[in-house]
C-alpha cells in the first residue's frame, strides 16, 4: 500500500474509531436524568 | 413510564436504534464505489466536511424536532411540523415524512428480501461450482419472476412477503419490545459480521484461494488519494449525497423516533454518537469490503468496469462467485455473513420506516399498534409489488429516484427553512441544547441557519441541472454560445422529460428495431404511470392528514 493511501486511511479510520468511542463513553458516563425520564427498563429505580 | 410500546427502554437501545436507521446497505454497497469514482481517499475530505456542516446539523434539527413534536403529541412530521408554526400547509408538506418512508420501505423491502434469498441461496449451494457469468446470470434470472431455483413458484414474491411479514410483526411488539430489541442484537452481530470480512478482505492474498491479487491492493485503490479530484463540483455533490442518504435524514423516520423522548432528556449527545457509528460502519468496515475482495480477485479495471452500474451489481451478482472461491466452509461462512450483515443493515432501516405510518395511525385514527403495524404492512405490499412484477420496467428505479432521491433533498430543505427561519433559530437552539449532556459548539447555530440551508439548495439545484458527463464548464460554455443547456440523462429536469427514453427509442427507431420500439414504449407507459400513482399516493396521505385535522377540531384537540 503506498504511504499517501495509508496514511489517508489511517487518519480517517483512526478519527472516526476514537469519535465513535468518545461518544459512547460519554453516553455511558452521563448522570441519569430524574424519573420519569424516556426509558422504561429504569423506572423501577 | 410503563407502556413498553410506546417508549424506549434504554439510551444505548434508542442510540442502536437510530444508528440501525442510518446504517444500511448503501453503508457497504454504495459508500465503497462513491469513494472509487470520486477521488479514492481525497472523497473523505468533501464527505467528512459534508457530514459536519449538512449531516450533524440536520440530524440535529430532526431530532429536536422530533421531540417538540412529541411533546404535543405528535409522532410523525405533519402534525409535527404544524405544531413548530401554525400555518396549515406545514402538515401537508410534513406528508413527505410518511410518505417516503411507506414508498421507500416497499422497494427497500425488496432488496431486503433478496439478502434473504442470498443467505438461503448460498447455504443450500445454489452458487457452488458456478462460474461468474452463470452468478451474475442468477440475479436477472431472480427479478425475471420466470424462473424458480427451489421449486418455489415466484421465489422472489415469497421472499420479498415473507420480509414484510417479518418487518410487520417486529413493528407489532412496539419500540422497545420490537424494533430496540432488535437493534440491540443485530447491530452487534452486524459489526461482528463485518469485521470477520473486512479481516478476509485485507488478507487475501494473490496465489491464494484462486485470487490474483492482494486485498490490500483494493484497499490501496480505494485510499489512494487524487486531490485534484477536489476541484470537481461533481465530487462534492457526491459527497453531499452520499452524508445524506447514509444518515438517513430528510425522511421523518429520526422525527418519528426522537418524538418518544422526553424534553428534559439529552437529544445532541445522542444524535452525534448515532451519526458517528453510522460513520464508524460505513468508513472502516463498509470500505474495508467490498473493493478489497472484488479487487483480489477480479483486479482494478474489472472491477472500475462493475462499479459503473453501481454497488448493488457487483454485491449481488459478483460477491457470491468471489466467496466460493474461499472453499466449501469458509465461502458459505463468508456468503452468510456478507448477505446476512446486509440483512441485518437493511432491516434495521425498514422498521424505521414503518414507524411514522405507526405513530401518525395511533395518533389520530387511536389504532393500536398491532393494527397499525399490519395497515402498515398491507399498504406497503401494495405498494411494493408492482416494483417486483415491474422491474425490467424501470418502476423499482422510479420509486427509487423520485422518492427514495429527490423527495429526501425537498423534504430536508422544507424543514430546515422551517426550523431556522419559520420557527426561528432562538428558540431552535434552545430545543437543541435543552438536557443536552453535551455543550454544541455555537458556530453550529450559524451552520443551521446558512450554511445547511445554502448546501442543500446547492445539492438540489446541481440535481436538478446535472449537465452532461457532469461537465459544468462544457454546460456554461454551451450557454453561453447561446445552445441548449446538455442535460445528464440523471438530472431531474431530463428525468421528468423522460430522456433517456427518448434517446434509446431515437436509436430504435433508426434501427429499424420494432422489438426494442415496443419494449421502450411499454417501459415509458410503466414509468409514467409509476409517476401518476405516486402523485396520487401523496394525495391519498394528504387526504388522511386532512381528516385527521378535521377530527382534531371537532374533539378540540390542539396541535400545538
Amino acid at each position: 500500500m503506498s504511504n499517501s493511501a495509508l496514511i489517508t486511511m489511517l487518519i480517517a479510520q483512526i478519527s472516526i474509531i476514537s469519535l465513535t468511542l468518545f461518544f459512547y463513553r460519554k453516553v455511558l458516563k452521563a448522570p441519569k436524568k430524574a424519573e420519569p425520564d424516556s426509558y422504561s427498563e429504569n423506572d423501577d429505580e | 413510564m410503563s407502556n413498553k410500546q410506546d417508549s424506549w427502554g434504554t439510551r444505548v437501545g434508542l442510540i442502536l436504534a437510530m444508528a440501525g436507521n442510518a446504517v444500511g446497505l448503501g453503508n457497504f454497497l454504495r459508500f465503497p464505489v462513491q469513494a472509487v469514482q470520486n477521488g479514492g481517499g481525497a472523497f473523505i475530505i468533501p464527505y467528512i466536511v459534508c457530514f459536519l456542516l449538512m449531516g450533524i446539523p440536520l440530524l440535529w434539527v430532526e431530532w429536536s424536532m422530533g421531540r417538540f413534536g412529541g411533546r404535543h403529541g405528535h409522532h410523525s412530521t405533519p402534525f409535527i411540523m404544524e405544531s413548530l408554526d401554525r400555518r396549515k400547509f406545514w402538515k401537508y408538506l410534513g406528508v413527505f415524512g410518511i410518505f417516503t418512508n411507506i414508498v421507500v420501505a416497499a422497494y427497500y423491502c425488496y432488496i431486503e428480501s433478496w439478502t434473504m434469498s442470498w443467505v438461503y441461496h448460498t447455504l443450500i449451494g445454489t452458487f457452488d461450482g458456478k462460474s461468474q457469468v452463470e452468478v451474475a446470470a442468477f440475479f436477472g434470472k431472480y427479478v425475471d419472476l420466470d424462473k424458480s431455483f427451489t421449486g418455489i413458484p415466484y421465489e422472489p414474491i415469497v421472499f420479498y412477503v415473507f420480509c414484510l411479514l417479518l418487518n410487520t410483526w417486529i413493528l407489532s411488539k412496539g419500540l422497545s419490545g420490537g424494533i430496540e430489541r432488535v437493534a440491540k442484537i443485530l447491530m452487534p452481530l452486524l459489526v461482528v459480521f463485518g469485521v470477520f470480512l473486512a479481516y478476509k478482505g485485507i488478507t487475501l492474498k494473490a496465489g491464494q484461494d484462486g485470487a490474483s491479487f492482494d486485498g490490500v491492493l483494493g484497499l490501496n485503490f480505494l485510499w489512494q488519494p487524487k486531490f485534484e479530484s477536489l476541484k470537481d463540483l461533481n465530487v462534492w455533490l457526491a459527497a453531499a449525497g452520499q452524508i445524506f442518504f447514509t444518515l438517513s435524514v430528510g425522511m421523518g423516520t429520526v422525527h418519528c423516533y426522537a418524538a418518544y423522548v422526553k424534553r428534559k432528556d439529552d437529544i445532541a449527545l445522542n444524535a452525534m454518537t448515532a451519526g458517528w457509528t453510522n460513520e464508524f460502519v460505513e468508513v472502516v468496515l463498509g470500505a474495508s469490503i467490498l473493493i478489497p475482495i472484488s479487487i483480489g480477485y477480479l483486479g482494478i479495471d474489472k472491477v472500475v468496469e462493475l462499479t459503473q452500474s453501481g454497488g448493488l451489481g457487483l454485491g449481488f451478482k459478483t460477491m457470491p462467485y468471489l466467496f466460493e472461491q474461499w472453499g466449501d466452509v469458509i465461502g458459505t461462512i463468508a456468503g452468510v455473513s456478507f448477505f446476512g450483515l446486509l440483512f441485518f443493515a437493511g432491516i434495521t432501516s425498514s422498521l424505521a420506516m414503518g414507524s411514522p405510518w405507526i405513530g401518525f395511525m395511533k395518533d389520530e385514527y387511536k389504532m393500536g399498534q398491532n393494527t397499525a403495524s399490519w395497515t402498515f404492512g398491507l399498504v406497503v405490499l401494495a405498494l411494493g409489488l408492482p416494483t417486483v412484477f415491474f422491474f425490467n420496467y424501470g418502476v423499482f428505479d422510479e420509486y427509487d429516484y423520485w422518492v427514495g432521491t429527490v423527495a429526501l433533498v425537498v423534504f430536508a430543505l422544507t424543514e430546515i427553512i422551517l426550523f431556522s427561519w419559520v420557527f426561528g433559530l432562538e428558540k431552535g437552539w434552545k430545543e437543541i441544547n435543552y438536557g443536552a449532556d453535551i455543550k454544541v459548539p455555537i458556530i453550529f447555530r450559524y451552520i443551521i441557519k446558512w450554511v445547511t440551508p445554502l448546501m442543500l439548495i446547492v445539492v438540489f439545484a446541481g440535481s436538478l441541472i446535472t449537465p452532461e458527463k457532469g461537465d459544468w464548464g462544457q454546460a456554461v460554455t454551451e450557454l453561453s454560445e447561446g445552445r441548449s443547456w446538455p442535460l445528464a440523462d440523471g438530472s431531474i429536469l431530463a428525468k421528468l422529460a423522460n430522456q433517456d427514453i427518448d434517446k434509446a427509442m431515437a436509436v430504435a427507431v433508426a434501427a429499424g428495431d420494432q422489438n426494442q420500439v415496443a419494449e421502450l414504449e411499454k417501459k415509458a407507459t410503466y414509468v409514467n404511470g409509476s409517476r401518476a400513482f405516486l402523485v396520487i399516493v401523496y394525495l391519498l396521505i394528504c387526504g388522511l392528514v386532512y381528516i385527521a385535522y378535521v377530527k382534531r377540531k371537532k374533539e378540540g384537540r390542539p396541535i400545538a
